[in-house]
């Protein structure tokens, strides 16, 4: 379908990726840790939370503090942050972009929703009980700004380029594949790092329990049974640059990206998925590909009883009942707005490695969903490879991944 | 990278919307600050204007004026939403709510703390389907937004509207994190001349150049304190252009060690 809101996009090597998750740091582990079918969900020990729940937390985070010219930017989100850029060779493969580019020719397009919002939080909980101000040492700008996520990682990859946050909730790292997209496009820079963080705070705990979407047990995505989500924190990281013959035949590539709005309500999406069916076809057209050609699609799937039904919908009404599709919120909870990308990471790891991923705590498919879920992981050869991110606001986008075409 | 622009809606301090503002902004007529009045957008129903909070008020008032301009259907177009922070009362209410003993947050302060809140209720007010994004680049906010505006209108030769917005923190936030007043500006780009573009565009990502201020005292403390008023000085050129036929040049600042350049043609 011609739509005209959508240009076909030039397809950009994802030259490398990085992620670290609840279940696993770095790409060896995450990919063992897919295909075991492992969970990263444990009971919530998160702060003083109150209510059972479980959370796909990061160990260790407490112990590893930012310091030297970074220390004014310590926090939970940006130590994660950190922690991703190191994983695996991401750190030196920017290096080398830089190397070859020049660091004013490299963006930083990252997302979060948290940023060091946690930082807050405490601070609130610190103030001077005779004046109310905030502790001294407070640092506002470099932790709990939006921005802070995007100036940290620019600093502590040596880049110079444009940067900025894009803060959509739970689609904010898939939009920044189109942000960097159509900034590599218009020649604003040779190559961008996309991805971003979010961590756990009692902002999100309580919010969405407000909403009465967390569930007690771990979230069980498209489970008759499904009670909703269990909330995650992760990092996940890539490098995109225009092709070249230095990516070989392994190399994923981002072949198409489709960005909607629901235009229907703040925090619950579209009954029929019209706005997430609209991003996925957006993303269709971008990469010129029909639905047949997409061979597994990484679900948004939260496991609340409303929005599995909506991406339901859309995903039948566009792809028809054979996609293999599942949702990897079992894995590592929903990470919220670092959910996109760690998913694409995934949906890379799915193609390279040839298996389509599983669900783990799915026990019994909802009789009346009509897509084609993926509950236990198997081997497949996957050449494209769509991951659905959708967020309040009514923000929805869709990646498509692949092998160079 | 050419952009041309079709409707601009102002709101600040004293600067009651674009074409009430031309005489402050050309210099024509003194500055006179006074609180920032939101006026109600048409965009928001009655009952929703009581509800909503500042940040969604104040942007959703200037792309109503930009579009009500540029005589464009608002929910054909994409936006740009780009803010230094989020709703200061929501995020001060949502902490204080945390730091006490019962920790119940309301699910509507909840929605409203996301940083693209406006984005989603100009989505629902306009019926826009339309791609949307939502930027923060702190105090260079209004410089990331155009420049990801104007990529987007020309990449995907589309109408993009720039809705950049800011206000104020309450005490303590405020003691950390001074924003000077309540400022939206909203600009409506394309790609190709269109018969409601009365200004052209052409923006160029440089290394760091002298930052272009505001002559007035009051006006350039107005831009320095809050950062979606960085957008003052492309305004006044805009203003001034309008009265000649001249070529205006002005200097954005963006993150410590770079600039969008632009040159300011009418149409």
């Amino acid at each position: 379908m011609r739509d005209q809101t959508v240009t076909r996009m030039a397809p950009l090597a994802i030259s490398d990726f990085s992620l670290v998750t609840s279940v696993a740091a770095g790409r060896a582990q995450s990919l063992a840790a897919l295909q075991a079918g492992f969970s990263g969900l444990a009971p919530c020990q998160f702060g003083a939370f109150p209510y059972p729940t479980y959370t796909g937390e990061i160990a260790g985070l407490d112990d590893q503090p930012l310091t030297g010219n970074f220390a004014p930017f310590d926090c939970r989100n940006n130590r994660l942050a950190k922690a991703a850029l190191l994983q695996d060779d991401f750190f030196e493969s920017v290096a080398a972009a830089r190397a070859r580019y020049g660091a004013a020719r490299i963006g930083v397009f990252v997302g979060t929703s948290t940023s060091g919002l946690l930082q807050t939080e405490t601070a609130y909980r610190n103030r001077d009980q005779a004046t109310g101000e905030l502790p001294a040492g407070f640092d506002y700008a470099s932790t709990h700004n939006t921005y802070s996520l995007a100036r940290f990682v620019r600093g502590f990859c040596g880049l110079e380029g444009p940067a900025f946050v894009v803060s959509t909730a739970c689609a904010a790292t898939a939009k920044v594949f189109a942000s960097a997209a159509r900034m590599i496009d218009a020649g604003i820079c040779d190559a961008a790092i996309v991805g971003g963080v979010d961590t756990l705070c009692d902002t999100t705990l309580y919010g969405f329990h407000a909403l009465g979407v967390i569930a007690e047990e771990p979230c069980r995505p498209f489970d008759v049974d499904r009670k909703g989500i269990s909330i995650g924190e992760a990092a996940g990281f890539a490098l995109l640059e225009r092709p070249n013959p230095r990516h070989g035949p392994e190399t994923i590539h981002l072949l198409g990206v489709g960005e909607s709005a629901d235009a229907y309500h703040m925090s619950s999406p579209h009954p029929e998925g019209i706005g997430a069916r609209l991003a996925m076809q957006r993303a269709l057209y971008s990469a010129g590909l029909a639905p047949a050609q997409i061979d597994y699609i990484n679900l948004h799937g939260t496991a609340t009883p409303v929005g599995d039904v909506a991406e339901d919908h859309a995903v039948t009404a566009l792809f028809g009942a054979a996609t293999a599709c599942s949702s990897t919120k079992g894995v590592c909870g929903h990470t919220l707005g670092a959910s996109g990308a760690v998913e694409a990471a995934f949906c890379a790891l799915a193609i390279q490695h040839g298996f389509l991923p599983g669900s783990p705590h799915t026990q019994q498919l909802d009789p009346d969903f009509h897509l084609n879920y993926i509950m236990q992981g198997r081997p497949a050869r996957i050449d494209h490879a769509m991951s659905n991110s959708f967020g309040f606001g009514g923000v929805n986008c869709s990646l498509i991944l692949g092998r160079a075409a | 990278m050419r952009v041309y622009l079709e409707g601009i809606g102002l709101c600040g301090p004293g600067l009651a919307g674009w074409q009430a503002s031309l005489p402050v902004l050309t210099g024509a007529e003194i500055y006179r600050p006074a609180p920032t009045l939101i006026p109600p957008s048409p965009f928001l129903p009655p009952n929703e204007r009581r509800r909503a909070v500042q940040t969604v008020k104040i942007a959703l008032a200037v792309g109503a004026e930009a579009f009500a301009a540029s005589g464009r259907e608002a929910a054909a177009a994409a936006t740009v939403f780009t803010s230094s922070g989020g709703d200061g009362e929501t995020i001060d209410e949502i902490m204080n709510v945390l730091a006490s003993a019962d920790c119940q947050i309301s699910p509507t302060r909840f929605h409203n703390s996301v940083h693209n809140a406006p984005a989603g209720y100009w989505s629902i007010a306009t019926g826009s389907r339309s791609p949307s994004s939502s930027l923060c680049c702190h105090d260079d906010s209004f410089a990331a937004g155009l420049l990801e505006a104007a990529v987007q209108a020309t990449t995907e030769n589309a109408a993009v509207a720039l809705i950049a917005y800011d206000v104020c923190y309450p005490r303590p936030l405020s003691l950390v994190r001074k924003i000077g007043a309540a400022f939206a500006v909203a600009l409506v780009l394309t790609r190709e001349l269109a018969d409601a573009s009365f200004a052209s565009l052409d923006i160029e990502l440089t290394k760091k150049l002298a930052t272009s201020t505001m002559v007035e005292p009051e006006l350039e403390s107005l831009r320095q304190h809050t950062p979606a008023a960085r957008s003052l000085p492309l305004l006044a050129a805009l203003a001034g252009g309008l009265a000649s036929d001249g070529e205006a040049r002005i200097t954005l600042a963006y993150l410590d060690d770079m600039a969008l350049s632009l040159k300011i043609h009418p149409v």
